[in-house]
C-alpha cells in the first residue's frame, strides 16, 4: 500500500481514471435525478415531499463517508507521515463539509412541512451539526499554523478524535429516541424503503460517491502541481531580479520540461 | 526479527493513536450514558407513568402514537384533545394551536409542554414524528388489506417505548 502513497504514482494512476469516472458520475446523477424527480412514485403520506430524500440521504451518507476517509488519511499521515495522506485529508474536508451542510439544509426544508419544525435539538440532528463543526474546525486548524506540517498534525488529531462522533450520528436514532425516524436503509430487517424508491436512492448515492472521487482526484492533482510550482519558485528558477538572463532561460526550460513530462 | 528504529516508532505511534481513540470513545460513551435523560428527545407514556407525579412546572416532551378515535375538538373550538400511547400506557394530551400536516390518528407525535396536576399533558407545541417506512400509496393500500399494517403499527409503538 505504501507503494501507492507516492505523488508520482498517484498522478500516473489517476490520469486515465479521471475522464471515465467523470462520465460515470454524470450518467449516474442524470439517471438518479430523472428517477428521483419523475420516474418514482409519491409517498403514501408525504406525497411529493418525499423527493427531498433523494438529495438528503445521499448527502448524509457522503458527510459520514468523507469524514471516515478524512480520519483514516489523518491516521496514516500521523503514523507513516505520508504527504499524500495529508493532502487527501485536506482535499476531503471542504467536500465533506459541503455535503454535511447540504444534508442539514435539505433536512431542515423537509422537517418544516413534515414534522412541523425547521430544527430540533434531538440526538441525530445535533450530532450531525457537530459533524459539520468538526469539518470546519479541521479546516481552520490545518491552516492556522505557519508550518504546514504542524497544521496537519493538529488537524489529523482533531479528525481522529472527532471520528468518535461518526457511530454516534449513525446509531443516535437507535440508542435514544429522537424526532428523526430510525434508519430506513442500512438496518437489520433490510430496507424499509419501497423498491421503486430504492432505485433513485441507490443511483444518487453512487453518483454522489463517484462525484466525491472526481473532486478528490482533481483537488489532489491541483495541490501536487501547486507544490511543484512552489518548489520551483523556492529553487529560484522564476526569480527574475536575482538571476541573470541566461539563468532565466534555463529556468524556463526546466519548468517547461516538467510540465511536458506529466 | 529485529525491527528498525523507524518501524518501532511507527508502531508506537499506532498504539498511542489506538489508545487515545479508545479512551475518547469510552469517555464519550460514559458521558452519553450519564446524561441519557437529556439526550433523549422525549419520554414515552410508560416513562411518564414511572416518573409521575411530575412537577407541573417541569417542561418535558412526550412521544407516542395518537390513539385511533381519540382526537376531539373541545367546546371552545380551539383546544384539541387526544391521547398518546405506546400500547402499554396512555396519556391524555390537550393542545391549543395548529397541528402539523402529518398529524394523524395512529401516527407518531412528539408534544412539548407540562403535566397538569390532573394527569393531562398540556402541550404548547406538537410535532409529527413519522416512521422509517416509505412506500407508494398503492403499496400502503395492499398492506392495509393484507393485514401487515398492524404489524408495522405495533413496531412503531415498540420503538416509542425504548
Amino acid at each position: 500500500m505504501h507503494r501507492f502513497a507516492k505523488p508520482s504514482v498517484f498522478l500516473k494512476f489517476t490520469a486515465p481514471i479521471l475522464p471515465w469516472l467523470s462520465v460515470l458520475t454524470a450518467i449516474l446523477i442524470a439517471a438518479g435525478l430523472y428517477f428521483s424527480l419523475i420516474g418514482s412514485p409519491v409517498d403514501y403520506q408525504q406525497g411529493h415531499t418525499v423527493r427531498i430524500m433523494y438529495i438528503h440521504v445521499p448527502a448524509a451518507w457522503m458527510g459520514l463517508f468523507c469524514y471516515v476517509g478524512m480520519a483514516i488519511c489523518g491516521a496514516m499521515s500521523l503514523i507513516w507521515k505520508h504527504p499524500l495522506a495529508d493532502i487527501c485529508a485536506r482535499a476531503t474536508a471542504p467536500v465533506g463539509a459541503t455535503f454535511t451542510a447540504l444534508c442539514l439544509i435539505t433536512g431542515s426544508l423537509w422537517g418544516e412541512p413534515m414534522w412541523g419544525t425547521w430544527w430540533v435539538w434531538d440526538a441525530r440532528l445535533t450530532s450531525m451539526l457537530i459533524l459539520l463543526f468538526l469539518y470546519l474546525g479541521y479546516m481552520a486548524l490545518v491552516n492556522a499554523f505557519d508550518d504546514p506540517e504542524r497544521g496537519s498534525k493538529a488537524g489529523s488529531a482533531l479528525a481522529l478524535v472527532g471520528a468518535v462522533n461518526v457511530p454516534i450520528v449513525k446509531f443516535s436514532v437507535d440508542w435514544w429516541n429522537t424526532l428523526h425516524q430510525p434508519a430506513s436503509i442500512v438496518r437489520m430487517d433490510g430496507p424499509a424503503v419501497d423498491p421503486s424508491m430504492q432505485l433513485p436512492l441507490a443511483l444518487m448515492i453512487l453518483g454522489f460517491t463517484c462525484y466525491y472521487f472526481v473532486l478528490l482526484i482533481l483537488r489532489v492533482r491541483l495541490e501536487l502541481n501547486e507544490r511543484r510550482i512552489r518548489a520551483l519558485h523556492l529553487s529560484g528558477m522564476f526569480d527574475e531580479t536575482a538571476t541573470p538572463a541566461a539563468a532565466k532561460d534555463k529556468a524556463y526550460e526546466a519548468g517547461h520540461n516538467a510540465e511536458a513530462k506529466q | 526479527m529485529s525491527l528498525s528504529r523507524a518501524k518501532i516508532r511507527k508502531r508506537q505511534r499506532m498504539y498511542v493513536i489506538g489508545a487515545i481513540l479508545l479512551a475518547v470513545g469510552g469517555a464519550a460513551a460514559l458521558m452519553l450514558t450519564a446524561f441519557e435523560d437529556s439526550v433523549v428527545f422525549f419520554f414515552s407514556p410508560t416513562e411518564i407513568a414511572e416518573k409521575s407525579p411530575i412537577d407541573p412546572d417541569q417542561r418535558l416532551r412526550i412521544g407516542g402514537l395518537v390513539v385511533e378515535g381519540s382526537v376531539a375538538k373541545q367546546d371552545d373550538g380551539q383546544t384539541i384533545a387526544f391521547a398518546v400511547t405506546d400500547m402499554a400506557e396512555t396519556v391524555p394530551v390537550s393542545y391549543r394551536g395548529i397541528l402539523p400536516d402529518l398529524f394523524r390518528e395512529g401516527q407518531g407525535v412528539v408534544a412539548e409542554g407540562h403535566m397538569s396536576s390532573e394527569g393531562t399533558f398540556i402541550a404548547s407545541e406538537v410535532l409529527a414524528k413519522h416512521d422509517e417506512n416509505y412506500m407508494p400509496p398503492e403499496v400502503a393500500e395492499s398492506l392495509k388489506k393484507s393485514g401487515y399494517w398492524e404489524e408495522i403499527e405495533a413496531k412503531n409503538a415498540e420503538q416509542m417505548r425504548n
